[in-house]
């Protein structure tokens, strides 16, 4: 990693609002200046995208965020970031995608003169790579779709680029399923961090072709993943929380390569990216039920600068739109928090300290997320010569401080989660520093008809 | 010296009553390997068998020893895979163990492939599963095939993505199969309706069944398929009622 030290080293230093590196947008917004903004996602109801309906499509598009900016001015709010995250075929033909977001822009614009609420779109289109089996990562003409999404997709109101990207997901579904921790390792410390560099160095030179805001990626397909399977009983909780930290040395690289934040909503590993490089984050917790459960609805929102649903279908609810219930949520969850901050050190304390101790104990994704185990597990991720030995180290540091909520009394696990907690380790300490030993490892281990090593540079 | 017919007949009665309890008792153990999930010998999971005969050897003894291979299936091999599910189905234990259970499966049915093909076993029936076009997510699908499988159903997995024409085309392959469909988008689910028609058009009396995230039963019923499952074992008990 080419991180050594964190930027914030305090924990009471990583809170909402706050970012050492604040990012400026080109309506106002001063992303982790010292405000919360609402960060709606949206997507189309039950239909299907094509020539046929397009113009449909447009229009859910238009009056959703119609709908959504009006009342985001009804309550005053201080400014709005639109996820623009694509449905399939607004990234397989660019061109949906554009004119989504040129009318979207339009309408924001036009709120931004007439009402003075600042908004921004951040584009993230699909990573069409996964499409392919196996991933041809680096020569799949699926990316020439991908890029000339961002690039026109900039030019027609983008300025947020973002994308959940699935480097590394090939070996990843299986290895969760199977809690396979070397495998998820493998998955996020080799495969994902090679193919983000590979990623966000193109997304990156594109943002800055045009002035705009490479802000960041998300591990949702592995990590998020592993957390909704957790929810259903399906691994062990104590299994996804170590999923999340080692998917910090993936998502990191974005960063690495010039990406400056906001990073994505449902990147839980955000605060981790804050501790380390100091950039702004978006997270969703609570507020994101409509789109999945979590058992982390109030400490996501801790140091969160950017307060997000996920995503909500539009469709009609008894107050109006779902987008636009959600607007108004979203809205009040950050006034609250706005008014903590303008308050002073005193109150936004007492509120990120409530936020995080009706969470804390209650489940170790959880725990991994409270700031004083963020600022702890981000050191152990520093330590280490290679991803390998950060992703491993921050896992076994994330486990030791699992192990002692539980023997101290202050986390109940169960027994079919504790069983889990010595094959974890085991697994963990067998893990070697040197990415090339890890590899030669794991190979005769993994089904190599699924991904391309070569692929990876590898 | 001549043994009288009836100490014969005793003598030959022990030895069946023998061969009898080494049969049941490799049945017992080949049930509880797959339970477990211990593959074979080497293999380290479960901890505390490591070491120990897995589903592999067992079954190869059990085979050796003349247990009927029907019998490995029906008494050993499905009753495990039902205990496992039901287990799972009552969240006390996690899917890593229940594929360590199919694993083990697996394994014993590697020693019993021949006897599929020469028709000494039957498995109860064809299932063909496929995420439709448009969708690339596979873990529900991969769990529910597993389960399936498990319990003692053929599997014809097509896979992600998968358009109409070759849900046909595998029941052209394999016909009377039942068919599973998953989908986890809003804008994917609408693909099942269309695969749904398509199937009927082919064959009206193909048995549909339908499953994930933003599915139910109201989408089931509107759609035209005939059964949506919520999880896995749901999938392996509607199967099992088709042939009940």
């Amino acid at each position: 990693m080419l991180y050594k030290k964190l930027i914030i080293e305090d924990p009471s230093a990583l809170m909402f609002g706050l970012a050492p590196k604040p990012v400026s947008t080109p309506r106002g917004l001063v992303i982790g200046g010292g405000k919360v903004y609402s960060e709606l996602n949206f997507t189309l109801p039950e239909m299907r995208i094509n020539q046929t309906t397009v113009q449909e499509v447009y229009g859910h598009y238009t009056e959703t965020v119609k709908g959504a900016l009006d009342r985001a001015v009804h309550l005053n709010s201080a400014g709005v970031i639109i996820e623009f995250e694509t449905l399939l075929e607004m990234t397989r033909y660019p061109e949906i995608g554009i004119e989504i977001i040129k009318r979207m822009n339009e309408i924001c614009e036009d709120y931004f003169v007439k009402h003075g609420l600042p908004t921004e779109i951040r584009l993230t289109p699909n990573d069409l790579r996964e499409f392919e089996r196996p991933a041809l990562q680096r020569t799949s003409k699926l990316l020439d779709p991908m890029m000339e999404l961002f690039e026109k997709g900039m030019t027609a109101g983008g300025d947020l680029l973002s994308i959940e990207s699935t480097g590394g997901k090939e070996v990843s579904d299986e290895a969760l399923m199977m809690c396979d921790i070397k495998g998820v390792l493998f998955a996020l410390a080799v495969l994902g961090v090679r193919d983000m560099r590979f990623l966000w160095r193109k997304i990156v030179d594109l943002a800055r072709s045009q002035g705009k805001i490479a802000a960041g990626d998300s591990a949702c397909g592995f990590a998020n993943t592993a957390m909704v399977l957790a929810e259903k009983k399906y691994i062990p909780r104590v299994f996804a929380a170590l999923v999340r930290v080692i998917s910090v040395v993936r998502s990191v690289v974005a960063m690495e390569e010039g990406a400056v934040g906001p990073d994505k909503d449902c990147g839980y590993e955000g605060p981790y990216l804050k501790a380390i490089t100091g950039i702004p984050i978006s997270m969703e917790g609570k507020t994101a039920a409509c789109a999945h459960l979590s058992p982390i609805g109030n400490i996501a929102c801790a140091c969160a600068d950017l307060w997000s649903n996920e995503s909500v279908q539009n469709i009609k609810l008894l107050s109006g739109m779902a987008p636009v219930a959600y607007m108004e949520q979203l809205e009040y969850d950050v006034r609250l928090m706005n008014e903590a901050l303008k308050a002073g050190t005193l109150h936004r304390d007492i509120l990120q300290q409530l936020l995080v101790s009706s969470d804390i104990y209650t489940d170790p994704q959880a725990l991994v997320l409270a700031p004083d185990n963020v600022i702890a597990i981000s050191k152990a991720l520093l330590t280490g010569d290679s991803y390998v030995a950060n992703a491993r180290n921050g896992a076994l540091k994330a486990l030791d401080i699992i192990e002692e909520a539980h023997t101290s009394g202050k986390m109940v696990l169960p027994e079919m989660e504790l069983t889990w907690l010595p094959l974890l380790r085991d697994d963990l300490q067998s893990i070697p520093d040197d990415e090339e030993r890890f590899v030669e490892m794991m190979l005769p281990m993994l089904d190599q008809s699924k991904f391309i090593l070569s692929e990876y540079g590898l | 010296m001549n043994k009288s017919p009836s100490l014969a007949a005793n003598f030959v009665n022990k030895l069946n009553t023998f061969y009898f309890s080494i049969m049941e008792e490799l049945i017992a153990k080949i049930l509880e390997a797959v339970e477990v999930g211990k593959v074979d010998q080497k293999s380290p999971f479960p901890p505390q068998m490591r070491g120990m005969e897995g589903a592999f050897e067992l079954t190869t003894r059990a085979i050796e020893a003349g247990v009927p291979p029907q019998a490995i299936l029906d008494r050993s091999l499905i009753p495990a895979m039902e205990i496992v599910g039901r287990k799972f189905s009552e969240n006390k234990i996690f899917v890593p163990q229940m594929l360590m259970s199919a694993k083990a499966m697996g394994a014993a049915m590697v020693q019993l492939k021949p006897f599929f093909a020469s028709g000494a076993v039957k498995t109860k029936g064809t299932f063909i599963i496929g995420t439709v076009k448009g969708d690339l997510h596979d873990i529900g699908k991969n769990l529910v095939s597993m389960m399936v499988e498990g319990g003692g159903w053929t599997i014809v997995d097509l896979g992600v993505d998968v358009p109409a024409e070759r849900f046909i085309e595998a029941l052209t392959q394999h016909p009377g199969a039942v068919v599973g469909l998953s989908a986890l988008l809003t804008t994917t689910m609408v693909s099942m309706g269309e695969i749904v028609s398509r199937i009927r058009e082919y064959s009206s009396d193909t048995r549909i069944l339908i499953g994930g995230a933003p599915v139910n039963a109201d989408f089931c019923r509107r759609i035209g398929a005939d059964h949506y499952s919520p999880d896995p074992q749901g999938a392996v008990n509607y199967l099992n009622r088709l042939i009940a």
